[in-house]
């Protein structure tokens, strides 16, 4: 049966991580971006809420109730805190999700109670290249099969790379197409150069380089079996445009309190059709998305190929993000443009979904 | 319930039977009344009356409820919106009626439609040369005379409303003010049937498309029909901010809470029609939507395709969201005219841009395009304009009243 309500369950965790956002994430982040650091106490705090944990496998320590469905939900909440922020919480899913789907037990056993241990772990995923046209199904990073081991050579960009973790994973391309490796953090001939972006300046990312990066046959993920980076890319997609519909949101919600109160003419300007249907036209646009959404997670849930409905919901997010997050500037119109308030923040954020792949994972 | 998008099982026969109906009774007839403007489509409305009316079979069983009727009218506006349309049914009358009728108005108007008789239609009249979307201005009245409304007037614009209003059995359901300076507060509806003495149809819209529907001026002279013809109550409630004063005009506007996401439905399907004939026209030349290709790889027909297949699902989805909360029996004023602003916009946009996608072609009348653009654009336009919706979410989402943001 058609139905677009949330379990009860569902209903309490968004209500929860909404009021997170609210109070915890949304008065640091313009903070988080001018000093591009993350707020390492919210962070403890989200991890403390479960949000990935939850979702692992009870063998690992976790909660045992993945649900893409659900994933995106809190997605959509956390973003609408500030894209930034919520990208760390949910950076460990990163590395976690990958080796619950694909993983060998060996891989699993070694990997996943990190991430549901007592304090916060963040993840890191490479699949993003830095060259123009990257394509996440056809990475030109390689890995070259040597003795016992593999060989990556490569680069990646818009990497996430916050301290506290020890490892990364990586997609390269192999003869038979795209895999995925677990490299140490500090493996010889990885090097790193943190990013300096025009968004997401609160989090860490890193733009890396591979020469010759050595590692075991055991680091292909899923072993033998290996990865299937077309899941990986929907579900990457999936949870990025939950974010876009968060950070949207976000955008259009502050728009509207602004809206209300800046009085010309004698009037609030939302009282002028110029504003007011610029308003109702983000409303519309972020619930269309946000349904789009829905249905490729509820896809993934069932697990059926969903990568069509997560590129068209992806598509979609990606389009009206920036246009709403435009709007947002335009009503607030000068002071838009300063740094005084969110608007300016989320133009800036909203551009890079143009470039952004599995940055988050449901 | 939780998130799911999964149809229930009738629904998914609902589905299959109408898409059957579309390809085997109103594709074939399309173009010739879509040439043949006031033609009675006889051929579509006989058979409709004699097997279409039974439905798909069976509702028992847990379903989606209004999501299937939205379903159903995509299907059918996928087959043709104009005959859709045409189909004898109460269709908005029918839904004024069940909106603000007593049990016994439901029983005495709608039975008819459930009889063997011949093909009998309903229809609403509420547009005016002077009061389109601004139905509040209605200067239509009704006057109460020995125990009869006598009603005077001019409508424009009402779908249906030749057979409505000719056709005995039928009847046409009036918008009219029984105290102007009451403003909307005295705005009231009333069942005209068809035949009714004093209600002439005056003339026929010649139109840019949905030419198979009958788009009718009515003209009312004195015309008198019987006290309990009223739906809802008769008092006239002055306006008071503390009360929900105006409960005629919000009971009248509330039939479009119903109709909105129907509407929304029927746009999808007029999108659809032309998205699916391109998507599969323009695979027979090798050129395929491709999900997994970089942004710099897919050609600028790709990137068409796929905004148009994003835009027509995001207006399924909100058309079934809002249908979804009427089965609960919520409100669903906002998100009736979110999916009827979006779907309307919509598949305006893409059965244009479906035309130009084949060139010469789309623009040729062998082929279905360049009518299913002109039969698109009405969706944008009618049960509430693109601008009137808009203004709805807007009041809505600020939390307006309808004079604070006019």
């Amino acid at each position: 049966m058609i139905d677009f309500e949330p379990t009860e369950e569902q209903a309490l965790i968004v209500d929860t991580v909404r009021q997170f956002a609210a109070h915890e994430i949304r008065p640091r982040a313009r903070e988080a971006d001018e000093t591009g650091s993350l707020p390492k106490d919210v962070l403890e705090q989200a991890h403390e809420l479960g949000l990935v944990a939850n979702a692992l496998p009870e063998a690992f320590g976790g909660g045992g109730e993945r649900s893409a469905v659900s994933g995106s939900l809190i997605a959509e909440e956390l973003a609408f805190g500030d894209l930034s922020i919520a990208l760390a919480i949910l950076s460990p899913a990163l590395v976690a999700f990958p080796v619950v789907d694909f993983g060998s037990d060996a891989q699993r056993k070694e990997l996943l109670p990190r991430y549901a241990a007592a304090s916060f772990r963040p993840g890191a995923l490479a699949v993003t290249e830095p060259h123009f046209g990257s394509d996440p199904f056809r990475p030109r990073t390689t890995a070259r099969r040597e003795g016992s081991d593999y060989v990556l050579d490569g680069a990646k960009c818009q990497v996430p790379w916050q301290d506290g973790d020890d490892v990364l994973l990586v997609s390269a391309a192999e003869p038979g197409g795209p895999q995925l490796f677990v490299v140490p953090r500090a493996a010889a001939g990885l090097k790193v150069e943190r990013e300096r972006n025009m968004g997401l300046q609160a989090l860490p990312t890193a733009e890396l380089r591979l020469e010759g990066v050595r590692v075991p046959a055991s680091a292909r993920l899923g072993g033998e079996a290996g990865s299937d980076l077309r899941a990986l890319i929907a579900r990457g997609r999936v949870a990025l445009a939950a974010t876009g519909v968060g950070m949207a949101r976000a955008a259009f919600e502050v728009a509207r309190d602004y809206a209300k109160e800046r009085q010309t003419f004698g009037a609030p300007i939302a009282t002028r059709q110029a504003i007011a249907f610029k308003l109702s036209d983000m409303a519309i646009e972020i619930d269309g998305a946000r349904l789009l959404v829905w249905e490729a997670a509820w896809r993934l849930d069932r697990g059926e190929d969903a990568l069509r409905e997560a590129t068209l919901a992806y598509e979609q997010v990606k389009r009206i993000a920036l246009e709403v997050a435009d709007g947002a500037v335009q009503v607030f119109g000068g002071h838009g443009y300063t740094r005084e308030y969110l608007p300016e923040l989320q133009l800036r954020n909203a551009r890079g979904y143009a470039s952004f792949e599995a940055l988050a994972l449901v | 319930m939780p998130i799911s998008f999964e149809k229930a099982e009738n629904t998914r026969e609902a589905e299959r039977y109408y898409h059957q109906v579309a390809v085997e009774q109103m594709r074939p007839i399309s173009r010739k009344y879509d040439d043949h403007e006031h033609d009675l489509p006889v051929e579509w409305i006989d058979w409709f009356w004699r097997e279409g009316r039974k439905g798909a079979g069976r509702a028992d069983g847990e379903g989606d409820g209004f999501v299937q009727v939205c379903i159903q009218a995509e299907e059918l506006c996928w087959g043709d919106a104009a005959l859709y349309l045409r189909m004898p049914t109460p269709a908005l009358g029918g839904s004024a009626v069940a909106a603000a009728g007593t049990n016994e108005q439901k029983e005495r108007f709608l039975a008819p439609f459930r009889g063997d008789g011949h093909p009998i239609w309903g229809a609403m009249a509420i547009t005016e040369p002077n009061a389109g979307s601004d139905a509040a201005a209605i200067e239509t009245t009704a006057r109460l005379d020995d125990d009869e409304w006598v009603l005077n007037g001019t409508k424009i614009f009402c779908t249906a409303g030749q057979g409505a209003s000719e056709v005995p059995g039928g009847f046409v359901v009036v918008w009219a003010t029984v105290d102007k300076s009451a403003g909307r507060a005295g705005i009231k509806s009333f069942v005209v049937p068809a035949g009714t003495p004093g209600m002439t149809l005056v003339g026929l819209e010649k139109k840019l498309g949905i030419r198979a529907s009958d788009t009718a001026t009515l003209r009312f002279e004195d015309c008198r029909v019987p006290r309990d013809h009223l739906l809802g109550s008769e008092k006239v409630k002055k306006a008071d901010p503390s009360q929900t004063g105006d409960k005629g005009f919000k009971g009248a506007m509330a039939t479009f809470d119903a109709s909105r996401p129907i509407v929304a439905a029927m746009a999808v399907g007029v999108g659809r029609a032309a998205l699916d004939f391109v998507t599969e026209e323009l695979a027979r030349q090798g050129i395929r939507l491709r999900y997994d290709a970089p942004p710099r790889e897919l050609t600028a027909i790709e990137r068409d395709l796929l905004e148009m297949t994003a835009e027509l699902q995001a207006a399924r989805l909100l058309t079934w969201r809002a249908a979804r909360l009427l089965n609960r029996m919520r409100p669903n004023n906002l998100e009736a005219s979110m999916a009827k602003a979006k779907a309307g916009l919509a598949v305006t946009r893409i059965t244009q841009k479906a035309v130009a996608l084949l060139g010469p072609a789309g623009y040729s009348k062998k082929l279905m395009l360049e009518k299913w653009m002109r039969d698109a654009k009405i969706n944008d336009i009618y049960e509430g304009t693109q601008q009137i919706n808009q203004l709805i979410v807007a009041r809505r989402i600020l939390g307006y009243s309808s004079s604070a943001l006019r």
